[in-house]
């Protein structure tokens, strides 16, 4: 195969992904029209969801999305952390296996995660808030420790071995080092696991109660943008569908936001 | 041995392991206060395991074990039950690149302060001030304090460097080809700064540049494949090397 037509074949397939990305927000702009020009902006700040009578907000699924997605990733991050500072320092035969269990975590389907929750953690905490943010914080736990793995690692051994020969105790290398040496990339990690979260459908669908409104507490029901979709689509008609669609555009621009957010601190991280 | 030397550190019968491979042995050295005593050797001889024993910074590895007594004015560093935090106030250490840490140059300078006396304010303002005069980079960074420490050139981060590592007020400073990534003329500074140290702190400093060696230090010692072959003051060391190895090493027939 020539040098060209080489060429010519990696960039068509580059050039599709971009238009396939471009097509997903077109269709769903133009299919969520409706619910736009019927509800206007207002349908971003209502947490109304009457398909009998034709109403519907984006607030409730929106403020569920971002409440369990946020709680996920706090209650995520400092295992992450502690997890990626163990095995940075643990010996070589337990670090190794234990990473690569936690690795496997990120290969477990989502609807797997849903059926263990609704035995395993719903019995405690209902199906609620609470529980999907539980769910979802183990879920997006790969995902977050990996990162952070790698930034710590990053971190040059004689800038750590200079602050303990400074009398710095372990603890502090941590706060004053690693974490300001690799700041950039932490939040590149917290980034990526906010995106996953924010997408995940159908752990979230078997846990979180399916109620669409604003949650009132953390052991109240709730939905999320992604679930909604999951459960209502199939049997969504007119103005119902249309919703659907404008929901789902809002979840990718949210999605796009994050991405960018997370490549930009990725990419500021590995400089210097 | 003149009978009036006073020794700040007494190496006695030192061997080092990395995990099964032994990397020095039964090495015994004295290094005399507030002098500057001098590691030379070839690669891979042990002369930066040496220096890495003596602020016991190789513990933050698994499986590299020191045997031996090292005495610092008297006390044996290597027991149990020695403070480390303040063993490493008491001994600073320069490494073979400059490591300013990822903030301004009054914090860099200000950090072991914060770890070790809880300083605020003039005060604190006033031992970072002093920490760099004393390496000589006060009148090159005093306007720009708030600076990133990875903004200097490189023969200032080593000053910044040396700086930080003299703010505590420690009484040893170890210096691990400090100058090797450094260009010369940033080289020369560092030495005489090196020599105006002196009166302060006791300094070991390990090079492969013998001519640096012979140019700054008060006692030199030869070290080769993890022994201590010849120790002595450096004029007579250099101008009357009495072992063969060191007579080799030193008309460069295997310095490679």
């Amino acid at each position: 195969m020539s040098e060209r037509v080489f060429k010519s074949l990696t960039f068509a397939a580059a050039s599709l992904t971009v238009v396939l990305a471009a097509s997903f927000l077109i269709v769903l702009w133009f299919s969520g029209f409706e619910a736009w020009k019927t509800f206007g902006l207002k349908f971003l700040f209502t947490d109304v969801w009457n398909p009998s009578s034709g109403e519907f907000g984006a607030l409730g699924a929106l403020s569920g999305t971002l409440f369990t997605s946020l709680l996920a990733l706090l209650i995520a991050t400092p295992l992450a952390f502690a997890a990626a500072m163990w095995a940075s320092d643990a010996p070589k035969w337990i670090a190794s296996p234990l990473s690569r269990a936690m690795d496997m975590l990120a290969a477990i389907p989502s609807v797997i995660f849903g059926m263990w929750g609704i035995d395993f953690i719903c019995p405690h905490f209902g199906f609620s808030l609470f529980s999907a943010s539980l769910i979802l914080s183990i879920m997006i736990l790969p995902y977050i420790t990996a990162v952070m793995r790698d930034v710590i690692t990053m971190t040059p051994d004689v800038l750590k071995e200079s602050a303990y020969g400074l009398g710095a105790t372990r603890f502090e290398v941590v706060k004053d080092v690693i974490l300001s040496f690799g700041k950039n990339g932490l939040a590149g990690g917290i980034f990526i696991g906010l995106g996953r979260a924010l997408g995940e459908t159908m752990a979230v669908l078997f846990v979180a109660g399916g109620l669409n409104m604003i949650p009132s507490g953390l052991f109240d029901g709730c939905t999320t943008i992604a679930s909604a979709l999951a459960n209502d689509f199939a049997e969504a008609e007119g103005l119902h569908r249309s919703v659907l669609f404008a929901l789902g555009f809002i979840l990718l621009m949210l999605e796009f936001a994050i991405q960018i957010l997370a490549q930009l601190y990725l990419k500021r991280g590995k400089i210097k | 041995m003149k009978l009036n030397r006073k020794y700040k550190i007494r190496t006695d019968n030192l061997s080092f392991w990395y995990g099964e491979r032994q990397a020095l042995f039964n090495n015994s050295l004295d290094i005399e206060a507030n002098k500057i005593t001098a590691i030379i050797g070839p690669s891979g001889c042990g002369k930066s395991t040496h220096l890495r024993v003596y602020n016991r910074i190789f513990e933050l590895y698994r499986g590299q074990k020191a045997e031996g007594k090292i005495l610092l004015d008297g006390e044996n560093i290597l027991d149990e039950d020695v403070d480390l935090l303040d063993l490493r106030r008491r001994i600073g250490m320069i490494f073979q690149k400059p490591t300013p840490f990822p903030m301004s140059v009054f914090d860099n300078v200000a950090y072991p302060l914060k770890l070790h006396y809880k300083l605020k304010g003039s005060e604190l303002e006033a031992r970072v001030e002093a920490a760099l005069k004393g390496a000589s980079l006060w009148d090159e960074v005093k306007d720009s304090l708030g600076k990133n420490g990875l903004a200097l050139s490189g023969g200032q981060q080593q000053r910044l460097s040396i700086a930080r590592a003299i703010a505590a007020e420690p009484e040893v400073l170890l210096m691990d080809e400090p100058t090797s990534a450094i260009d010369p003329i940033a080289t020369a500074k560092i030495e005489e700064l090196m020599d105006s140290l002196r009166e302060r702190f006791t300094i070991v400093i390990v090079t492969h540049n013998m001519q640096q060696a012979a140019r700054i230090s008060d006692t030199t010692a030869f070290f080769y494949r993890g022994r201590i072959v010849e120790v002595g003051d450096t004029k007579d060391f250099f101008n009357n090397p009495k072992d063969p190895l060191t007579q080799d090493y030193l008309s460069v027939k295997f310095k490679k």
